[in-house]
Formats: C-alpha cells, sequence, structure tokens
C-alpha cells in the first residue's frame, strides 16, 4: 500500500504560560506511517494529543483532507445549507460561490438535500444553524466534511455529541464514503468494531499502535489511568 | 506622604491620570479666553425660547427642497462610504490601507467639504464627497475591527481553498460580522444627517443653510421649525433606515438629486496650481520664503495651541456632565416617566451637531471660547452620559443601602470608573477634531486659519494647516490608544463588543 504521510521525529509544543515558563510538550511521536486506505482510529483520554495530532496531519495534508473538527465550528447566521455548502467552496469559482450565498442553486440544493438525508438532517437545510441542537449542529459539521469530497478524512471526535446507535451508523458512513481516515475517538469498543488500526496516546507519546484485531483491553485500559 | 495623597506616587492609579488631566484643565482655563461680551444674554436666549415655543415654517416649497437635499445628501454619502468602507475592512490587516482610512477620517468633513466646494463650486458632488471620504474611513475602521472581533473557529474549520480567499470570506467571516456592521451603519446614517445639516452652514443646501439664514437674522420661529424637522428627521430613522426599503430609498435619492458639478478642467488647473507651496510656486527668493515660513509658523503655533487648550479643557468638563448627567438614564436613581424624560434630554442634546449649538451659543453669549466649550461639552457628555446610563444597568443593585449621594460616590463612579474613562479616551480624538473645526466660527484653532486661508484663496497655506489638523488627530488617537493600554483593564475591549463601543467611536443605535 502507498504511504500516505510519515511523521518522524515528531515534537510540537505549547508556549509557556507566562514569560520564562518551560514550554510544554504536546506531542512527541519519534515515527508515525499512515498508509493509504487504512482507517485508523487515534485513542486517548483528554489532553493526551489526539486533537493536536490531528490538526498536525492536517497541516501535512493541505488540500487533500476532508476536515471535521471537536467543535462544530458553523458559521451561526447561516442556514444549514450554507454550513454545509462552505465544504466545497474550493470546488468553484468565487462567482458561483457568492450566487448561491444569495440564491441556492438548484443542482447544490439536490447534491445537499441528499448529502443529508441519511445524516437526518435533511429537514433542517433552511434553518439558521444557530437554532440547532447540539447533535444536530455534529451532523451538519459532519455534512460540511463529507461534502468536500476528498480521499482522506480527519476526524477530530465526529459523533461525540450523538447517541449509540445514530453515532455508530454515521460513523460507518463517514468511513466507507473516505478512502482513509483518522479518526479521534473516546469510544474505545466503537474504534475497535470499525476501525482496522488503533493508535494509543498517552502525555503526547505513543502508547501502542497495533492492528484492531490485536489491540488488547489492558492497553486500552492503561490509556485512561 | 499621607494616606490621601498615596495615589500620586502608585504607577498606574486611575486617580493619579484622572488628577493630572483635571490639573491640565485648569492650567489651560487660566489660559483661555472665556467671556460674554453680549450685553443681555437672558433678553436674547428668552426670544429663543419665545421662538422654540412658536414654531412655523415660511416657505413649504424651499422645507421641502432643504429636507430632499439633507435627506439625499446623507444618503447617497452613508451608502457610497458604506461600500468603500466595506472593501477596506476587507484588506484591514493590511498596513497601508488601515494608513489610508486613518488619514481620510482625520481630515473632519468640514473641512473636506470646504476643498471641494473650490474644485466643484457648490453642488451635489462636493457636498456627498464631503461625507463619503471620512466617512468611509471611520466605517473600515469599525468594519474592519468588527471582523476581527468574530468567532474565527468556522474560518478555521473550512480550508481556505487556493485563490479563493472571496468565498471564504463570505461564507466563514461576513455572515458572523453582518448584523454589527449593519448597526453600525444605521448609527452612521444618523451621523450623515448632522453632518449635511452642518455643511448647510457653509453653504450647502441643506437644513443647515436655512438654519443658519435664521439664526442670523433673528427669526427663532423659523429656525425652531427647521431644528424640529432636524430632530424629527434622526427620529424617524428607525422607521424607514431599513435594509429592505434601502433597495429602494439609495437608488431613488441619486435618481432625485443626482451627483452633478460645476467643474472645468481650466478650474482643476490653476486649483492643483495654487495647491503648491507659494515659494515653491513663485520661486522666491530666501529672505522672503523665510519670512513666509515665519508667517506660516505663527498660523500653526497659535492654531495647534488654542485647538489643544480648548480641547483639554472639553474633555474634562465633558467627563464631569456626562459622570453627572448618566444617573438621568440609570435605573440606579430614576425609575418610570422620569427616566424616560432624562434619557430623552440626553438623545436631544446628543442630536444637535456641535457646530449648530456652538453658534446659537455665539449669539447670546458672544465671540469668546465659551460657547465652544458648552456646545461641545453639552453635545459629547449627553452622548458618554447616555451610554455609560445604559451600560449601568446591567450592574447590580448597590448592596449597602443608601441615599443618591452616597450611592452615586461609594458605588456608581467606582464600579463604573474604567468604562467611563474608556469612553472618555475614545471621545478624544473626536472632541480634537471638532475643536480645531470649530475655529470657523471665530475662535483661533486651526479652523480659524484654515477658513481665512480659503477666504482668501490661499490654498497651499489652507492644504498644510489641515494636514495639521490631521497630524494632531492621529497623535492623540496614538496617545488614547497607549493610555488605555497602560491603564484600563484589557477585558474593557472585550467588552466593547456587547455595547457598540470603537476605538474613535462611541456609538449606539435604538433597539428596533
Amino acid at each position: 500500500m502507498t504511504v500516505l504521510l510519515e511523521l518522524e521525529q515528531c515534537r510540537l509544543s505549547y508556549p509557556g504560560q507566562g514569560r520564562g515558563e518551560p514550554e510544554q510538550l504536546a506531542l512527541n511521536i519519534d515515527h508515525l506511517r499512515i498508509r493509504a486506505g487504512e482507517r485508523v482510529a487515534v485513542l486517548g483520554k483528554s489532553g493526551s494529543g489526539k486533537s493536536t495530532l490531528l490538526r498536525h496531519l492536517r497541516r501535512q495534508l493541505p488540500q487533500r483532507a476532508s476536515w471535521c473538527p471537536q467543535d462544530p465550528s458553523l458559521v451561526p447566521q447561516l442556514k444549514v445549507f450554507h454550513n454545509i455548502f462552505s465544504g466545497a467552496l474550493a470546488r468553484h469559482s468565487a462567482l458561483v460561490n457568492l450566487r448561491n450565498l444569495l440564491l441556492p442553486a438548484p443542482r447544490f440544493r439536490e447534491e445537499i438535500a441528499a448529502l443529508a438525508a441519511p445524516l437526518g438532517i435533511d429537514d433542517l437545510l433552511w434553518r439558521k444553524s444557530a437554532e440547532l441542537s447540539g447533535g444536530q449542529q455534529q451532523r451538519t459539521a459532519i455534512a460540511r466534511a463529507l461534502y468536500q469530497r476528498r480521499d482522506v478524512l480527519l476526524a477530530d471526535e465526529p459523533v461525540s455529541a450523538l447517541d449509540r446507535v445514530q453515532g455508530r451508523a454515521i460513523l460507518q458512513l463517514l468511513l466507507n464514503a473516505h478512502h482513509s481516515s483518522v479518526i479521534a475517538l473516546h469510544n474505545a469498543p466503537l474504534a475497535l468494531e470499525l476501525c482496522d488500526r488503533i493508535i494509543g496516546l498517552k502525555g503526547g507519546q505513543l502508547l501502542f499502535d497495533c492492528p484492531a484485531s490485536d489491540a488488547d483491553a489492558d492497553a486500552i485500559q492503561r490509556l485512561y489511568q | 506622604m499621607t494616606a490621601a495623597t498615596g495615589f500620586l506616587s502608585q504607577s498606574r492609579s486611575l486617580r493619579k491620570l484622572t488628577f493630572y488631566f483635571a490639573l491640565i484643565a485648569l492650567g489651560c482655563m487660566a489660559f483661555a479666553d472665556i467671556g460674554i461680551s453680549t450685553r443681555s444674554p437672558a433678553h436674547e436666549l428668552a426670544l429663543m425660547g419665545q421662538g422654540l415655543l412658536t414654531p412655523r415654517v415660511n416657505d413649504w416649497g424651499q422645507w421641502l427642497e432643504a429636507v430632499t437635499y439633507t435627506v439625499t445628501f446623507s444618503l447617497q454619502g452613508v451608502s457610497l462610504a458604506t461600500a468603500l468602507g466595506f472593501v477596506f475592512a476587507a484588506y484591514y490587516h493590511r498596513a497601508g490601507v488601515r494608513f489610508v482610512a486613518a488619514a481620510l477620517r482625520s481630515v473632519h468633513e468640514v473641512f473636506w467639504a470646504l476643498i471641494f466646494i473650490q474644485v466643484f463650486g457648490i453642488s451635489t458632488l462636493a457636498g456627498v464627497l464631503a461625507i463619503v471620504l471620512p466617512f468611509s474611513g471611520t466605517m473600515a475602521k469599525v468594519f474592519g475591527e468588527q471582523l476581527e472581533e468574530v468567532d474565527s473557529r468556522p474560518a478555521r474549520a473550512v480550508e481556505q481553498p487556493r485563490g479563493g480567499r472571496l468565498s471564504h470570506f463570505f461564507y466563514t467571516r461576513l455572515p458572523l460580522a453582518l448584523h454589527a456592521m449593519g448597526n453600525y451603519t444605521a448609527y452612521r446614517m444618523e451621523c450623515a444627517i448632522r453632518t449635511s445639516v452642518v455643511l448647510g452652514f457653509i453653504g450647502l443646501p441643506t437644513i443647515g443653510f436655512h438654519l443658519e439664514t435664521a439664526l442670523r437674522s433673528g427669526d427663532y420661529s423659523a429656525a425652531s421649525a427647521m431644528l424640529f424637522t432636524l430632530l424629527a428627521l434622526l427620529y424617524s430613522l428607525r422607521f424607514w433606515f431599513r435594509a429592505k426599503l434601502l433597495w429602494l430609498l439609495v437608488p431613488l435619492s441619486f435618481l432625485v438629486r443626482p451627483l452633478s458639478a460645476e467643474w472645468s478642467g481650466d478650474n482643476l488647473q490653476q486649483f492643483l496650481r495654487d495647491c503648491i507651496p507659494a515659494p515653491l510656486r513663485e520661486d522666491w527668493g530666501l529672505e522672503k520664503t523665510q519670512r513666509w515660513l515665519l508667517w506660516l509658523g505663527e498660523q500653526v503655533g497659535n492654531g495647534l495651541g488654542n485647538t489643544i487648550l480648548l480641547a483639554q479643557i472639553v474633555l474634562v468638563l465633558t467627563g464631569l456632565l456626562a459622570l453627572l448627567a448618566s444617573t438621568l438614564n440609570s435605573r440606579h436613581f430614576v425609575a418610570g416617566w422620569h427616566r424616560r424624560m432624562g434619557d430623552g434630554l440626553l438623545l436631544v442634546l446628543r442630536s444637535l451637531p456641535e457646530y449648530l449649538l456652538n453658534f446659537i451659543f455665539l449669539i447670546v453669549l458672544g465671540p469668546s471660547m465659551l460657547p465652544a466649550i458648552l456646545a461641545m461639552t453639552l453635545h459629547n457628555g449627553a452622548i458618554i452620559g447616555h451610554l455609560l446610563g445604559r451600560h449601568s444597568d446591567e450592574l447590580a443593585p448597590a448592596v449597602m443601602e443608601s441615599g443618591p449621594l452616597c450611592r452615586f460616590t461609594y458605588f456608581y463612579i467606582p464600579t463604573l470608573y474604567q468604562r467611563f474613562l474608556a469612553y472618555c479616551f475614545y471621545r478624544w480624538e473626536i472632541i480634537i477634531r471638532e475643536t480645531a473645526m470649530l475655529g470657523i466660527l471665530g475662535i483661533p484653532t486651526l479652523g480659524f486659519y484654515i477658513d481665512s486661508a480659503f477666504e482668501f484663496l490661499r490654498f497651499d497655506v489652507a492644504l498644510l494647516l489641515i494636514a495639521v489638523s490631521a497630524i494632531l488627530t492621529l497623535s492623540a488617537d496614538a496617545l488614547s490608544r497607549h493610555l488605555r493600554q497602560r491603564f484600563l483593564a484589557s477585558d474593557l475591549n472585550l467588552q466593547k463588543r456587547a455595547t457598540g463601543q470603537h476605538e474613535g467611536e462611541v456609538w449606539t443605535t435604538q433597539p428596533r
């Protein structure tokens, strides 16, 4: 399989809190290789460096990866339709984009309605995103990620605000829509079920990195201690 | 040092800051020319009061003409300034754009008008340009800041396409700031109406033109009719200055009073030639040039000195009035119809342009610095007082019950003082700009020398003096920013979003 990207001696740190304070190491990975076609789940408790790793991967893959951030980051004043459409800004000229802001084109309406239906937000498309519940906002952000239509998915806790059944279905949908995925998750059983490779992060370091079938319960338990 | 004066030894004491500002103002008072030179100010005031109670429109045709001009100037000016300011704001991260915007707004509308009247004659184009240029500078700054303050997470969540900055801006940043920008535009429309009235005093055919004629000839009934017209125009804005109607009104304003100018190439060429400093243009010898420079230096020195002197007095008096007047619009002191009356008074005072107030006080009190001091103190004090009072509504009632005086000194002033100072500093730049301009009415600030230079067709001198006043305004802005950063809590900057307070501008719009 071709290599999608490779990290070597990756050390990322936060600036210190005040002047003279030491920098804090957020990520300290000696080597990490991600191959095309893999479905990678990143596990670890909060503050372990999952988001830092994903943001770093995103910087390494400019204009190549669909991005689904932890916080939905929607524009509250825009309709759900336009928030989803903003995933596709790169595909069209500025003129098309601006026209669609004022007069939504039938072609985009159809595309986005089709995309929104399996996510259960097709009846919300013409509401302002500020009016949505947390789970609805998260599904809008997922639709925006899907509408970027790229091969690679980088997603940070994409289903954290959804219930177990819905979360599983939508995660499956996300994985099927992308050739390769790297997804931070807090739900370990879901990761083991749907992904084929598990990366465990603790304190910014790789605790383990193995195929999902080899991951043992003890190792995962240690991540959260 | 005793405990009472201990604040003088503290490095960041707000009391010390206030003390020095008050001391400077007191010092300025000693040098200021303040006096009453009319024989019976009370009599004149009584006549004005009488006129106020008996408003009368002498010629309805003329009245309609004046109102039409006032509204079309403002609408055309604001719509063009909004468009220009918006383009500037989109590129506000570039230093060059910021500089152009600052330069445009540092020159007063009246000075712009004096220049454009020379080039285009008394024409719609001259009036509209005089509004568009400075307003676009101010709007660029406020729009730029509003765009900077928006939540940046959506913009980061959507990758900026290569070469697609524009789409990215329209989808992830503009919608977040649009509401605030709309509110600010409505406030600028209010300012534009005031400005177009003031432009009437220097000859453009707006309400101000007839107001001046009526005041000069002592026809106070006609003047009060015009005054009430101005107040009605400002009050009615909330009903018709709305996005849905503007699609119709703006094009209509350009149809009713199309932009026109009386200008010729020769005229423009002559004007541009006259703008070159005389010694260069006429190729004067060293001695003559030296005399000219000395003469110019004297004007700059006097103009600058008097402008600063007057502005410092006004700044401190404005603060004093604002603190006292804010109680009229504060739930900690007044309620019910008392409050509505109090706030109504502040809103009316705020609506009257300084130029007009100065003109009226000049008739009553005679020429000195006093009319200008009163005019600017009333206008600016009412603006800050209204805002401060409204802000005080957010404070929980004082824990210790006491009489109004104790509540004012022990609770009200201490809790609001930071914000109060922030408002005053924001207003400082504007006070300086206005002080320089009010010289046109006779006090020897920069405007006085600028106006006489125009009168004698010395455009080179006029432009140089305008540049001096622009530099003074820019320095006041820089100093105010420095003091704010040094003395005031940084969270005041975060709160400005909620209260609509922006650098250089203290503004508010009515709830709609």
